[in-house]
């Protein structure tokens, strides 16, 4: 077996851990109620098309977790930390398309620039925001989480300030169409924005060394150096990726409902997006990644939430499930616990097992 | 190598609580010197972080217009939502020679030993918005929400309703807040009483407008029969509805849904006045006039007849509101540009 084919099949690997934790949740939902992957073809209230059922559910609320999974997964490779502060720097970017929309005026339902302006100076302010993380963590060497501390704390104030804490509603139901229905297309559009996203970091991935380099100086930053690769840019540039999936994140999140809620508002989401990484299977400290298996970690948490929310959990234990269920989708996905289920397959099918040594 | 990832740390630590220690007790100090020039009462109030909430905004720009020089007041304001940093803004407060010391906690515990320093140093405390785990008489007064009361008034509207079956779908607030046991305990309290109140959902969506958009989301996509949503604040009754106008049922008045929230932003307010809602329960920021009654009272050598005060809180009814209230009452939002 050739080392490429090896590599191949160490990432199949790994994606199989969120794939099989999807597939638990997906049986067990099975048994309670078949009826939960019902899809139906509606109306809203505007007279348009929607679909909707769980499963369109999970999709379209998944999709920002997912966009936040795949920057998370970069800065985790290369850094071997993880950026806390995502859900402040949404509020941020979210602020900042509502105030460049409304102007002065804090309900508006007249657009005073069109929304890709306002999307695109958000992606900007965000990129800036990243690229100063980054600066603190490739330059002054600082740990991630440290690092990022400082726009978690001050990020919710600074949202605030961007608007002078008033709290900008938008009736234009254009702006809704990010967080909604394009009308027309059943299909909700996170679900669409999700995807380009997928395709640009797959197509950079493909064709660019971002993958490799990031990889190298997460795994060794002294011989990515000496192999003439730049590990300050590198780390820098991950934090700016992130910076645009922030921005986008944030963009779908506050189209949703045309409005902010600074202290609300994508709050403990960086928790979701780290530990959608550890589901992908990914090792926290950095190196190897597998973008895929972040991505449906994403889902996975999603959809664990929409079964929960489905099964009516109480308020007070809602917490307390997904903490049962994330302890065992995160011990199984554990080094050891995979050794040891793959021993316990070798002794069942021996045959397998003389093919795998060789 | 080991030593200067120490070093950074430090650093990043030291920034971090330096940013957090302007940012937090910022105080606009507008003047420092003692004693009664002109007569001005000299005022120290520590609130919580005005950016926290829409409500907390509305409360600090009333107490703002409240206690201002034309009043005969000489105010200072100190903000953090963090009970340390309360108790070293009133500490300096205190050593400023405050006459009175006005308090929103960020926390009921700790803050006995502060008390008994103003109490020594002749300052006066009065608490507003809400109450702290002390012995009575280390305040003058408190000036509160009655929750509960605002979680009755809203289910003594609902019931005004005379449905036939309320079948309720309930998302709450924080589990433990103050504003969600009271508002959810008055609902549980008629849902046991009463047989025809069920409960078809009752989920937590901690405030967050899209957490309750996907709890209303998951009630429809499971066929569930409602008629009535019960939101703790208006944030998350605009998330249910969002949900409600996707799924093409009717909400609002003499349609299929009703739909209640709490807090009185301008724009639920306005959502009342297009009868897109039912009812908005007050949750009253306008806290000001309360205080400086209870202070002139103080000043003319009265006593309280109460210690503590409750604030009067309306609930309003898409039927009855008017522009005038909406005005009156909204919180946020200036006016709205068409």
């Amino acid at each position: 077996m050739s080392k490429a084919e090896k590599k191949q099949k160490a990432g199949s690997r790994q994606i199989l851990i969120p794939l099989i934790a999807l597939a638990i949740l997906a049986i067990f939902n099975l048994i309670v109620d078949p009826s939960f992957f019902s899809i139906s073809l509606g109306v809203n209230s505007q007279g348009d098309p929607v679909l909707s059922g769980n499963l369109v559910t999970v999709l379209d609320y998944g999709a920002e977790l997912a966009i936040l999974a795949i920057g998370m997964t970069l800065v985790t490779a290369a850094t071997g930390g993880q950026d806390i502060s995502v859900g402040a720097a949404m509020a941020i970017s979210g602020s900042i398309m509502l105030r460049v929309l409304c102007g002065e005026t804090t309900q508006t339902s007249v657009l005073h620039t069109p929304i890709i302006v306002a999307l695109l100076v958000s992606i900007v302010v965000a990129m800036l925001f990243g690229a100063f993380n980054g600066a603190l963590v490739a330059f002054f060497k600082i740990q991630p989480m440290v690092a990022t501390l400082i726009l978690f704390t001050a990020g919710r104030s600074i949202a605030a300030w961007i608007n002078n804490n008033e709290l900008p509603i938008i009736d234009d139901p254009k702006f809704g169409y990010a967080g909604g229905f394009i009308p027309g297309i059943p299909i909700p559009t996170p679900i669409f924005i999700a995807v380009i996203c997928m395709i640009v970091i797959a197509l950079l991935l493909r064709f660019t060394n971002l993958g490799l380099y990031t990889q190298s100086v997460g795994i060794n930053e002294e011989s990515s150096r000496l192999n003439g690769l730049n590990p300050e840019l590198i780390k820098l540039l991950t934090f700016v990726i992130l910076g645009v999936c922030v921005a986008i994140a944030g963009w779908i999140k506050v189209s949703r409902l045309s409005t902010i809620n600074y202290s609300t508002f994508a709050k403990d989401i960086e928790m979701d997006a780290i530990l959608a990484v550890a589901l992908g299977g990914n090792a926290l400290s950095g190196g190897k990644f597998n973008m895929a298996s972040s991505i449906l970690g994403a889902y996975v948490i999603q959809f664990l939430t929409t079964t929960l929310y489905r099964m009516d959990v109480s308020s007070a234990a809602i917490s307390a499930y997904k903490a049962v269920v994330v302890i065992l989708l995160v011990v199984m996905s554990a080094p050891t616990v995979q050794a040891w289920a793959k021993n316990m397959w070798k002794k069942l099918r021996p045959h397998a097992a003389v093919k795998e040594v060789g | 190598m080991k030593k200067k990832s120490i070093l950074a740390l430090v650093m990043a630590l030291a920034m971090v609580f330096g940013l957090t220690a302007c940012g937090g007790s910022k105080s606009d100090s507008a003047s420092t010197d003692n004693g009664s020039d002109g007569g001005l009462i000299k005022v120290g109030i520590i609130n919580n972080d005005p950016s926290e909430s829409g409500y907390r905004t509305a409360n600090d720009a009333n107490l703002k217009e409240t206690f201002t020089e034309a009043n005969g007041f000489d105010a200072d304001f100190a903000y953090s939502m963090k009970n340390e940093e309360q108790i070293a803004a009133a500490q300096k407060f205190i050593q400023d020679g405050v006459d009175y010391l006005l308090l929103s906690a960020a926390d009921t515990a700790g803050w006995d030993s502060v008390l008994k320093d103003a109490q020594d140093a002749g300052v006066r405390v009065i608490l507003f918005d809400r109450t702290i785990d002390a012995d009575e008489s280390l305040y003058e007064a408190s000036i509160v929400s009655d929750m509960d009361k605002e979680g009755q008034t809203a289910c003594e509207w609902l019931e005004s309703q005379g449905l036939d079956e309320y079948n309720i779908i309930h998302i709450q607030g924080v589990m433990g807040s103050a504003a969600q046991k009271g508002r959810s305990g008055a609902l549980e309290k008629m849902v046991e009483d009463n047989d025809n109140w069920n409960l078809v959902t009752q989920q937590t969506a901690e405030w967050k407008a899209e957490v309750a958009q996907q709890i209303v989301q998951s009630a429809i996509d499971a066929g569930k029969d409602f008629n009535v949503i019960y939101a703790e604040n208006d944030d998350m009754a605009r998330g249910a509805v969002a949900a409600l106008d996707k799924a093409n049922i009717s909400h609002g008045v003499g349609k299929d849904v009703i739909v209640m929230g709490f807090d009185c932003n301008k724009w639920a307010l306005k959502e009342l006045v297009a009868q897109n809602w039912n009812y908005d329960g007050q949750c009253n920021p306008f806290q000001g006039e309360y205080i400086k009654d209870v202070i002139d009272k103080l000043e003319k050598g009265e006593t309280l007849s109460e210690k503590v005060i409750i604030l009067e809180e309306k609930g309003f009814d898409a039927t009855t509101i008017t522009d005038d209230d909406v005005q009156q009452y909204g919180i946020g939002n200036e006016e709205a540009e068409e």
